[in-house]
């Protein structure tokens, strides 16, 4: 059977086709005015990659903030139901899972079934997101993945005000001024973002295993800040940015398996 | 002099930076002549009082350095007065940077002084005062003598305050000062911004700007949001009249008019009762902390 996940996040849509629950293609583009189209092309791509049509998908879920906006009538699951059934599909000990995205991060803790029993959401704050990265990035001008090769090359983190992104520039470009370091200041800005991250948890409590998730989790300099302050090493899928999509998938294949019966 | 239009973009945050002295009041040696000097994150301001009563401010713009903006806030202040800083005789530093006020005798949280400055200002009927700061808002119960009830503060986070509005003025090439008048420029009122985050609430508006929505419309969006978190604020503290506004924004008319709607009272005008006063709420702090250096001083005095 075959089923497609679309995730439809704020900056990126990205797409999973799953066959007898296993991921055997992907696709993603920028998600752009229209989020419509750009998800109908990323499943367009992920399908043609896997020598599929459209008429061989059993069934679409969508999922992400913009699901609504999906093609194709596709049903829908929440973030933190498709981020819990695609972490225990990927690790099947993890009970936790934390999603950090490009403007919001989630905690979400799950049974061993991969059904989500609690979780924390940072929203409409973009300093615990990857845009806080971003606007870091720009402040100090450096491009976005030197990011983090420049925080590990740190020994110690600049102060900066970390819990806005408003302050939070203002304070590179003093810093800036006064030489400070770049990885200096690239470390403080993943380790404040390391500590938003772990106070979200805290009010979870926490279970290990935990698994990151989500665009951020490619950023080696938030997973380094991110583990010195859990004090444990997380887990991170081969395709982080893809685990909303492959959540989707796989409840895709549970629903259409429960209407056929 | 007409700047260079490279820079030209980059100014529209920046405010009038003055100082005035109050006319038809003379000073002595025996007077009890005190300062007070409020070192915000982005207005140092500085007050000076002959017998609790204020005799000139000023007010400049903090810059990197906390100790030089202490001195420059209180130079400002003193300027034609005819008074040296060694005819001080007590000094309090506030505000964010007050641990870095060098020729401070003492520091007093700007809570207390705020509460102290809006007593000052309208008298022992303020039970409610709101003071939005740079990059912090405070909602601050206090009692007929001016001394803090309870309070309950926004900080970390530049939704409502006066850097946020910095950063709308620059985004919308609009002069700081004129922000408030243009936002009240819409026949209906539109729907706030849904993002009080600053960061987001900027991507927001300029999908707003593209969506053809006017400048003014989108500040209204963007002012309604902040007053309605403000209003929150209040409501969280608890309400109780009257209600005043102090920090730079009292200067809003866009947010003090909103405020004013939202909760359904009225803030209180600048006093009638002391004449030709024209005392400045941005200011409260600084003439808190020099009410608190006067009885500070006496209290010396006594021992």
């Amino acid at each position: 059977m075959i089923t497609v996940g679309i995730d439809l996040g704020t900056q990126r849509i990205k797409t999973v086709v799953l066959k007898d629950g296993a991921a055997i293609a992907r696709a993603q583009a920028f998600a752009g005015f229209d989020p419509t189209k750009a998800a109908e092309q990323t499943v367009q791509e992920a399908l043609t990659s896997a020598n599929l049509k459209l008429s061989d998908v059993a069934a679409f879920i969508a999922t992400g903030s913009a699901m609504e906006m999906a093609p194709y009538n596709a049903g829908t699951v929440s973030m933190m139901g498709a981020d819990a059934k695609a972490g225990v599909y990927l690790f099947p000990k993890a009970r936790t899972i934390i999603d950090v995205g490009a403007e919001e991060a989630r905690a979400v803790k799950c049974d061993e079934k991969g059904v989500m029993t609690d979780f924390v959401v940072n929203e409409r704050c973009a300093a615990g997101a990857g845009a806080f990265i971003e606007a870091m990035a720009r402040a100090l001008e450096v491009k976005l993945e030197e990011m983090g090769p420049l925080a590990l090359k740190a020994e110690r983190a600049s102060p900066i005000n970390a819990s806005c992104v408003i302050f939070g520039e203002s304070d590179v470009v003093s810093l800036i001024h006064r030489q400070e370091s770049k990885p200096e200041i690239a470390r403080a800005v993943f380790d404040a973002m390391a500590d938003r991250i772990s106070s979200m948890m805290h009010r979870l409590g926490i279970n290990p295993e935990v698994v990151l998730v989500g665009g951020v989790a490619k950023d080696e300099g938030f997973v380094a800040s991110l583990n010195r302050k859990l004090g444990l090493t997380v887990l991170i899928p081969e395709y982080p940015d893809y685990v909303g999509a492959l959540g989707a998938a796989l409840i895709a294949a549970t629903r259409a398996k429960e209407g056929a019966k | 002099m007409k700047k260079p239009s490279t820079v030209k973009g980059l100014e529209y945050w920046r405010w009038q930076e003055y100082q005035r002295i109050m006319p038809n009041m003379k000073w002595s040696s025996k007077d009890i002549i005190t300062a007070g000097v409020d070192v915000g994150s982005v207005g140092s301001k500085a007050a000076i009082m002959i017998n609790g009563q204020a005799y000139s401010w000023g007010i400049t713009r903090t810059g990197s350095n906390s100790p030089e903006s202490a001195s420059k806030a209180l130079n400002f202040a003193l300027q034609g007065t005819g008074l040296k800083a060694s005819d001080l005789k007590y000094i309090v530093g506030t505000g964010y940077g007050r641990v870095n006020v060098p020729m401070a005798n003492k520091a007093i949280t700007e809570i207390a002084c705020h509460a102290k400055g809006a007593n000052y200002i309208w008298g022992p009927s303020v039970r409610t005062v709101l003071d939005v700061g740079g990059q912090d808002i405070k909602a601050i119960r206090i009692d007929e003598t001016g001394k803090v009830v309870s309070f309950l503060m926004n900080d970390k986070c530049a939704a409502g305050t006066g850097r946020g509005m910095e950063v709308f003025a620059d985004l919308l090439q609009i002069p700081i000062e004129d922000i408030g008048d243009i936002s009240l420029k819409v026949e209906k009122e539109p729907e706030p911004v849904s993002c009080t985050c600053v960061a987001f609430a900027k991507t927001e508006a300029m999908g707003l700007l593209r969506k053809g929505w006017s400048k003014e419309k989108v500040l209204a969006a963007y002012t309604r949001a902040m007053a309605v978190r403000m209003a929150n604020l209040i409501n969280r503290v608890g309400l109780e009249r009257e209600l005043v506004i102090t920090g730079g924004q009292s200067k809003n008319i866009g947010v003090v008019s909103r405020i004013e709607i939202i909760l359904g009272v009225k803030t209180l005008p600048m006093p009638r009762w002391r004449d030709d006063s024209g005392l400045d709420p941005m200011v409260a702090g600084a003439y808190g902390a020099a009410l608190f250096a006067k009885a500070l001083y006496e209290k010396a005095q006594k021992a």
